[in-house]
Order: structure tokens, then C-alpha cells, then sequence
């Protein structure tokens, strides 16, 4: 795994518009982002219903995400394209739920929406009108998906990874500044854990940083390479990031993301929690 | 209630200014708003903490806690930034200029 097999530039998304069997894919935090103006020919994928279960808190099932991406005309052999809003969040959230229901194609746009944005690229609202195809997901592969039991017997034994801002670490807010504060679940963060946020990946116009950057970040903060690393954040989304960034792009063989993040671990009974910056 | 929220800013509903810290502005370019720029809140340290696009009258706002903050904007108009300092809870504004 290369840099060039999982991340493309904005310069060749352009390039690359309307051509046979890559399709592009916006994902934003902002759902209705995609209506204002998007890639010209990219489909959209609102997180909040085509990427998790409207019900339960989960991502969808292999049959839904099946449903979904039979519906928007993609289809197995592919190259799937992503981007979005917010330094690939939600792209990248998207990205990591492909992988785990096996699609073997798909791509990043370095820096995400806002690249494309500040390069000046077209931007339409025309809706992308993609005659539906026949997709058939794989079963998930469990390989990069953490739960909250093995979150709670790796700690001591694993890398955890939290990629939350350093005043969601300590405790001191609850959620990322651009979000109200109001949640239920306890502040802080898994005992043991060590923070890199996932700004420190990225470069302020989106794009991911270089691998000799990366790998000093995350060699800095004690990350060890010798063992398995799970990343968390919130809700999963900025892990995911992360998650891309030390798999993908690092070639770390054992990354998992835990998407039940701290909104799950936060409110469990009787976890081991810490306050403060962390030793 | 005491210290009214400006009506300028439009805040979700239940934001209880007593308790929450906000931080509001505007990015322009002169005179101009400059909607559609990449506003950066980076914290007393400079490190990144969120980030909004601006709304098509060039405002925006952060969910924060006391303390010294930077917004910095990026924008096709050119980037800016500015040093917001909020003592406590409340709302708390500021304007960015890029050039």
C-alpha cells in the first residue's frame, strides 16, 4: 500500500471527471453541503442515513450498504472517489466503511472539498444522475473495527489512540468547539491512552502531511509500532482519519477504529477514565 | 435575563450563555463578508481545535471554554486571522479580515 494507491490530488479528481468506472463521492459533516455545490458528476452520501442505521447506533448492515451503493450506480469494480467537508471527516469515516465491507478501490481527494475549494474548481449543483447498479458487499472485516470490550482489555496492552483535541482529552469540554457541549457521558478520556490530534495529520489547507512528518508525529507521542493500535475519537469520524493515516498511508499492519468512541466508552459503568493531559 | 445574547447572531436554541462560552464573528475583505471561508479556531498554544466554513454573510461561531483563541480564516480572498480573548461565559465576537 502507497500513498498513490489510497490518496489522489485535487489536480487529479479534475483530471479524472467523468471517466469510465470512477465514480466520485461527496461525504460532509454538513449533510446539506452537496446541495450548494459540488465535484461536477459526484454522487452524495449523507453520513447521518447512508452511512450509519437510521435506528440502532451502528453503521449500516452489509445488506443496507449493499441497498445504498446498488442505488447511487456503484458497483463492485469501481474506483470510488471520496471527499468532503471539515478535512475529509466524514470522507474518511466513508473511506474506513468501504474497506470494511471489502471494496477494493477506493480513494481520498488530498485535502477534501476544501482543496478543491481554495484551488478554485468548478463547483455545480447539478444532481449526479447514475443509473443503479448491482452491488454486494463482503462480509465486515472485523480486522478494523474495535468494540468497547477489547477497547477496555487493550488498555495497558495496545496503542490507544485518541484523536481528539488536547481540551477533549483532559476533560475540560465535551465536544469539539464548533458543536454545543451539551452531552450526558463522563469528560476525559481512556486510561492509558495517549492524544494526536488528528489536525496534527494535516496540513491547514486538508491535505495529509508527509509520511516522514506522519511518522515523527506519531513516534513523538510514544505511539509503538510493535503493537496493535485502536483509534477513537468522539463518534468515530476523526479517527477514522487517523485510521487512514496510520494504515493507509503509514502501511501499520494491525490498526482498528473504535467508532463507538467516547460517546460510548464516556457513558459506560465502571471503565477506567482519566483526567488531565496524560502522562 | 441578563446579558441578552445579540440579536445579530443567531445561536440553536437551548444555548444558555450563562454556562457556555461562544465565540462569533464575521471574515470580510474590506468592507465585503466573505462567505464560504475556512474559519480556524486554533487555541492559546496555536493548536487546532475546530473548524466551520463561514455562512454567506461571512459569520460564523465556536462552542469554546475561557481562554485565548486565535480564528484564523482561509478564504479564495486570501487568509487572516485574529486574537479573541474570552474571560468567561457568554458570547464573545470578534472580525476577521483576509487579505
Amino acid at each position: 500500500m502507497s500513498r498513490e494507491d489510497v490518496l489522489v490530488t485535487t489536480d487529479w479528481a479534475e483530471k479524472n471527471l467523468g471517466a469510465e468506472g470512477v465514480v466520485f463521492v461527496e461525504v460532509d459533516e454538513d449533510t446539506t453541503a452537496y446541495d450548494g455545490g459540488h465535484i461536477p458528476g459526484a454522487v452524495k452520501f449523507s453520513w447521518t442515513t447512508e452511512l450509519t442505521d437510521p435506528v440502532r447506533r451502528d453503521v449500516l448492515t452489509k445488506e443496507d450498504f449493499s441497498a445504498v451503493l446498488s442505488a447511487k450506480g456503484i458497483g463492485n469494480d469501481d474506483t470510488v472517489v471520496l471527499y468532503g467537508g471539515n478535512n475529509n471527516w466524514f470522507a474518511a469515516y466513508a473511506y474506513w466503511e468501504f474497506k470494511l465491507y471489502g471494496h477494493q478501490d477506493v480513494k481520498l481527494i488530498d485535502g477534501g472539498r476544501k482543496k478543491w475549494e481554495l484551488d478554485g474548481r468548478t463547483l455545480t449543483t447539478e444532481v449526479a444522475d447514475r443509473p443503479a447498479a448491482t452491488y454486494t458487499a463482503k462480509d465486515a472485516d472485523l480486522s478494523i473495527r474495535a468494540f468497547r470490550d477489547e477497547v477496555v482489555a487493550s488498555i495497558g496492552a495496545k496503542n490507544l489512540v485518541d484523536v481528539r483535541s488536547p481540551d477533549e482529552f483532559s476533560g475540560k469540554i465535551f465536544a469539539p468547539a464548533h458543536l454545543p457541549q451539551e452531552v450526558s457521558q463522563r469528560r476525559g478520556h481512556v486510561k492509558g491512552a495517549i492524544n494526536v490530534p488528528w489536525s496534527k495529520a494535516a496540513n491547514e489547507d486538508g491535505t495529509f502531511k508527509s509520511d516522514e512528518e506522519l511518522k515523527a508525529l506519531y513516534g513523538d507521542a510514544g505511539l509503538d509500532d510493535g503493537k496493535a493500535v485502536i483509534a477513537y475519537c468522539r463518534i468515530g469520524e476523526r479517527s477514522s482519519h487517523t485510521w487512514f493515516v496510520l494504515r493507509e498511508l503509514l502501511g501499520h499492519s494491525d490498526v482498528k477504529n473504535y467508532d463507538g468512541s467516547w460517546v460510548e466508552y464516556g457513558s459506560l459503568v465502571g471503565v477506567p477514565i482519566e483526567l488531565g493531559a496524560g502522562s | 435575563m441578563c446579558g441578552a445574547p445579540d440579536q445579530a447572531v443567531a445561536l440553536p436554541a437551548g444555548t444558555d450563555l450563562e454556562k457556555q462560552t461562544v465565540l462569533a464573528g464575521r471574515v470580510v475583505a474590506g468592507e465585503s463578508p466573505v462567505g464560504g471561508a475556512f474559519v480556524r479556531l486554533l487555541d492559546g498554544t496555536g493548536e487546532f481545535t475546530a473548524e466551520v466554513v463561514s455562512s454567506a454573510s461571512g459569520d460564523f461561531r465556536f462552542f469554546a471554554a475561557p481562554g485565548t483563541w486565535t480564528v484564523r480564516a482561509l478564504s479564495r480572498s486570501g487568509n487572516g486571522e485574529s486574537v479573541l480573548t474570552a474571560d468567561g461565559p457568554g458570547l464573545h465576537q470578534t472580525k476577521v479580515a483576509v487579505a
